[in-house]
């Protein structure tokens, strides 16, 4: 096997090359040819294609994204922020924390259990490579109709792998989406979340600084997984040939993940590493050449030390593996033989593949060269793939159908207008794919794993604690609604955070810092450009106005099928603080004779609202409108008012309005209310109006008998309109509408818990409950003696016929 | 003199800061054991804490069962040394035999994670000694192959000698054979459990304060077993 040399690569400068295949334009190459005044080698060409693709170069989304940076208030808690693996912010003296959401949205339709696993996998190095110890996950996911046959193979996998790959790192899981939608039908959205807490001086760079420090590549052999993950996978358009596309998605091993993070936390805590980086989308290719450039330094790398799961492998496959759970380090050298220690004793492979070199002269860069079994592979200077890729401003356009789709509004469609119909459909609303209970999804997941979890799904927020002594705590949100993008995106991006906000705030937390995963079809088509950019705009003023800055995030486009774009779909993240996290407020009714106070004001906003989309499949008209000055008021006053003791509960209103609110507050304990509409909201359709409306900035809160005058007094002096609307009532039983409706619990429950164990897996799950029993018993009786060995062999084999995707998990 | 409690860390250990929290709140001091160390340091107990022990790739706790720090362990069982298997611990401690039966696939295939109800069934243990006969408490269970097995005749056996320490109440969360949540070996001494008490020692994190009851019942027996 002759390997394309970069001798080779000067001496035959016309050989044809495939770069169009790796999805460089014309242009693109050209300048790669110009800036190594040669054509690229075999491996030089794969390490740019990856490098200047849209996933890593963020080619089209740059130029906007900078509004960022530019409009974001000055934060002096800000340690690390855009740019960095994950934003960093501190949230005491001593203690920093980490948060990023990411997307992995095309490999998780490919293969959906190992596509949604190595999501997990890689936000969580992320949150290692800033020197945090991971300490919860989110997730955010967004699937097709409830009812498609696709759904039903897409979304057990997704669900089945995030459990899978956090459980077994032990991380808990505190919250996220479900949402269904058909836009989304070939093309789910995955975006995870993961938190990280450090001690603020133990901040880790990904600078490959001093000449001389030894590179070296930690965690598990290097294989053709995920080859061209990023640029085939994730940086263009789905079409007919998607489902051949799986080697191109990367397989988790959770396990090994878990002994690098234990690894890589007492090398930092021993201060033995100068730089760190998480291999991800573009493995090694990016780890080389982004600690380099970050440090102005070159590296020469021998690549034939890279530990090789298939010792067949080329040398640019070795350069664009995304084979998982591994770690790039820099280290000096009197320290190499600690690290190696270290690892050794986690059962962690570490391998010396390389060193940090000197730039040649003053003013030039250094030079990322590596050799092949003594052959020159790759001479190229790092910054030229990290920093001097393509930059584009496209072509954005109002989409066309846009003026015409604005113009037909929810409101105008016909509503239920007599107590019957209202009942039928707050019944019917309840157990809607989007607003029924999660629990069949959230119960696959370990929320208790750390013992630090005070609250979690489904609460608004998933709040940790990460001081066990001083009570410091912090909570975090994630929330997009693409129907609302998609009427429009500026609006939908502020009324996402303007959610994610007010979900933490109503845990009584401090909103400081945002990160986002921005979901949209392909930026060459000018209309989702322009969604885009809206979006983006959108974001950036809101986080202004809220004096929150974005800390990174992620943009993840081409998510389409053929020229159909799923609905643009920024996801946002808002991280809050909780100095005393026993204050934290709950959002469940539980105690008797709590006063229900409405927050808040309730307009005929229902364009884009669920009622809509559900009952009438309509989808028109003009999102709420969002007023993010009283969305902060609403937080400060829960906050306050929580901090004194007037507050048992408080539960946002987004999706469905106050009678989901409503039903989840009273389900979450089984306590019953008892509510009583305004006297203008009581005659013809009002009464759908007031509980169906999804106007933003609004939270129903319990207030503790003889506290609501206090309460109320606190609203009137700040400013909040606030309207008493009803009494949590625990021996009643049920929920009562006053003049209007009333609903047992228990009828309740059935409707609002049924539909998910319907669709994905009740009946499936008993029929495999008593299979195993048989299975397992036979095969107990028909050995011998009563070796437990038997009985578990047993179990495989049904499990393998009724779940081929499953993979071995317990605890 | 302070109750030592060993807190055994293997490669994928995931609960065994939870368990040494827990130790510590009922009033222990936790001593930290290493799987290759089969050193166990005077400790008066020792608790196998939940996770994925190597991945649990070959079958729960088929390898971990074979780390140095379960050969000392096994070796002082016979001795009276009190064992508390956690989930991952609990299927550790049968496929070290120290218990009969075995913990398989949840019967309907998922991992499962719940508020779990249980019915005390024996206090006559050293992990339970501080519960009624009968109480009823709310601890956390969540495991993908928490589904106790054995044939009749262990299970007739378990159930007549008391060894039976708890059982599912409320619905049974992954298809255990006559709902068993938990046994013990025939002293008493050494108990497997499925759910996770060390989840439910503080208000603010836990469903309930149940979980208590395994880590006040320890030190006690062992007061009680002191020369």
């Amino acid at each position: 096997m002759s390997v394309d040399t970069v001798g080779h690569a000067a001496a035959t400068p016309n050989e044809l090359q495939p770069y169009l295949e790796l999805g460089l334009s014309e242009d693109e190459y050209e300048r790669i040819r110009q800036i190594l005044d040669r054509r690229p080698t075999q491996s030089e060409l794969a390490m740019y294609s990856i490098m200047w693709s849209e996933h890593c170069s963020y080619k089209s989304s740059k130029v906007h994204l900078r509004q960022f940076a530019d409009k974001a208030p000055r934060s002096d808690r800000l340690l690390a922020g855009m740019g960095a693996n994950a934003g960093v912010v501190r949230v005491s003296d001593t203690v920093a924390v980490t948060f990023k959401v990411e997307s992995h949205n095309h490999p998780s339709f490919v293969e959906p259990y190992q596509g949604a696993a190595t999501g997990v996998g890689g936000i969580v190095r992320d949150i290692l490579a800033m020197g945090a110890r991971p300490v919860a996950v989110m997730d955010s996911l967004r699937f097709g109709a409830a009812g498609h046959p696709d759904t039903a193979r897409v979304l057990p996998g997704v669900v089945a792998g995030i459990g899978g790959y956090g459980n077994c790192l032990g991380l808990p899981n505190v919250g996220g989406e479900v949402v269904f939608d058909p836009s989304y039908q070939g093309n789910p959205l995955v975006n995870a979340l993961c938190l990280g807490v450090l001690p603020v001086d133990r901040l880790q760079s990904k600078a490959a600084s001093g000449a001389g420090n030894v590179v070296v590549l930690m965690g598990a052999k290097t294989g053709r997984d995920g080859i061209g993950g990023v640029s085939v996978l994730a940086s263009a358009t789905f079409d007919d040939e998607a489902d051949q596309r799986r080697p191109s998605v990367q397989v988790g091993d959770p396990f090994t993940e878990k002994l690098l993070i234990e690894a890589c936390l007492e090398l930092f805590e021993a201060r033995l590493v100068v730089g760190v980086q998480d291999l991800g989308g573009a493995g090694l290719t990016c780890a080389l050449t982004e600690t380099a450039a970050a440090a102005g330094t070159g590296m020469r790398v021998w690549l034939e030390r890279v530990p090789l799961r298939e010792p067949s492998m080329e040398p640019h496959e070795i350069l664009a593996s995304e084979s998982q759970e591994r770690m790039l380090l820099v280290v000096e050298p009197d320290k190499l033989d600690a690290v190696l220690k270290t690892a050794d004793k986690w059962g962690v492979l570490a391998t010396a593949i390389g060193e940090v070199t000197a730039p040649t002269a003053p003013d030039e860069p250094g030079r990322l060269a590596v050799t092949w079994r003594d052959e020159m592979v790759v001479d190229a200077p790092p910054g030229s793939l990290v920093d001097d890729g393509p930059v584009y401003a496209r072509p954005m356009r109002e989409p066309a159908d846009l003026i015409l789709l604005q113009a037909d509004r929810a409101e105008t469609l016909p509503r239920p207008a007599d107590p019957d119909a209202l009942r039928e459909t707050v019944l019917r609303m309840a157990a809607s794919p989007n607003l029924c209970d999660k629990t069949w999804v959230t119960e696959q997941y370990d929320r208790y794993v750390l013992g630090n979890t005070v609250l979690a799904q489904p609460q608004d927020a998933g709040v940790i604690r990460i001081d066990e002594r001083g009570g410091l705590g912090v909570a975090l949100s994630v929330d997009g609604n693409g129907r609302y993008a998609r009427l429009d995106p500026y609006v939908g991006a502020r009324l996402a955070l303007a959610e994610a906000y007010r979900n933490v705030a109503v845990t009584g937390a401090r909103p400081v810092a945002v990160t986002d995963c921005l979901n949209f079809g392909s930026p060459e088509d000018p209309a989702v450009m322009w969604q885009f950019a809206e979006a983006v705009r959108g974001l950036a003023e809101g986080c202004a106005e809220l004096n929150i800055p974005v800390t990174g995030g992620n943009v993840s486009f081409y998510n389409q099928t053929g020229a159909a774009a799923i609905h643009p779909t920024p996801v946002v993240g808002v991280l809050g603080v909780l100095d005393d996290v026993s204050q934290r407020v709950p959002m469940g009714f539980d105690q008797d004779g709590d006063v229900i106070i409405l927050l808040g004001e309730t307009h005929a906003e229902l364009s884009g609202s669920e009622w809509a989309w559900e009952v009438h499949g309509h989808l028109g008209g003009v999102p709420p409108q969002v007023d993010l000055a009283r969305e902060r008021l609403l937080g400060e006053v829960i906050a306050d008012a929580a901090a004194k003791g007037h507050v048992s509960s408080a539960h946002d209103l987004s999706d469905g309005g106050l009678v989901q609110a409503l039903i989840e507050s009273c389900m979450r304990r089984g306590l019953g209310a008892r509510v009583a509409l305004p006297d203008e909201f009581t005659a013809g359709s009002m009464p759908f109006l007031y509980l169906f409306s999804e106007s933003a900035g609004r939270a129903i809160v319990a207030v503790p008998r003889g506290h609501e005058k206090a309460f109320t007094a606190i609203c009137t002096e700040r400013g909040l309109p606030w309207t008493g609307i009803g009494v949590v009532d625990a021996h009643g039983g049920e929920l009562e509408i006053r003049g209007q409706f009333t609903i047992p619990l228990d009828e309740l429950r059935e409707a609002w818990s049924g539909t998910l164990p319907r669709l994905f897996g009740a009946e499936a799950s008993g029929a495999a409950l008593e299979t195993a029993d048989e299975a397992s018993e036979t095969a107990l009786e028909a050995a011998d003696e009563a070796a437990p060995e038997t009985a578990a062999e047993a179990a495989p084999e049904t499990e393998t016929a009724a779940d081929p995707e499953a993979a071995p998990e317990a605890e | 003199m302070t109750t030592r409690i060993g807190i055994v860390t293997f490669p994928g250990s995931l609960d065994d800061g939870d368990a040494a929290r827990a130790a510590r709140i009922g009033g222990a001091e936790v001593v930290r054991l290493w799987h290759a160390e089969s050193d166990l340091r005077q400790v008066d107990a020792v608790i196998l804490p939940g996770g994925f022990s190597y991945g649990d790739y070959l079958r729960c706790g088929a390898i971990a069962r074979f780390a140095p720090v379960m050969e000392a362990i096994t070796k002082a069982v016979p001795d009276g040394l009190p064992v508390l298997g956690i989930c991952n611990g609990f299927q550790i401690l049968c496929e070290a035999h120290l218990l009969p039966g075995a913990l398989t696939r949840n019967g309907h295939l998922h991992f499962r994670t719940r508020d779990q109800a249980l019915r005390i069934e024996s206090p006559d243990t050293a992990w339970t000694n501080a519960y009624e006969p009968g109480q009823e408490i709310i601890i956390p269970v969540k495991n993908g192959e928490g589904r106790y097995v054995a044939d009749d005749h262990t299970l007739d056996e378990l159930t007549a000698e008391g060894r039976i320490v708890a059982r599912y109440a409320g619905g049974n969360p992954n298809g255990s054979l006559r709902d068993i949540a938990a046994v013990a070996n025939e002293g008493g001494t050494v108990v497997g459990i499925m759910p996770h008490p060390e989840h439910a020692v503080e208000t603010l994190t836990g469903p309930s304060l149940d979980g208590l009851g395994f880590f006040a019942s320890i030190l006690k027996h062992l007061v009680g077993t002191q020369k």
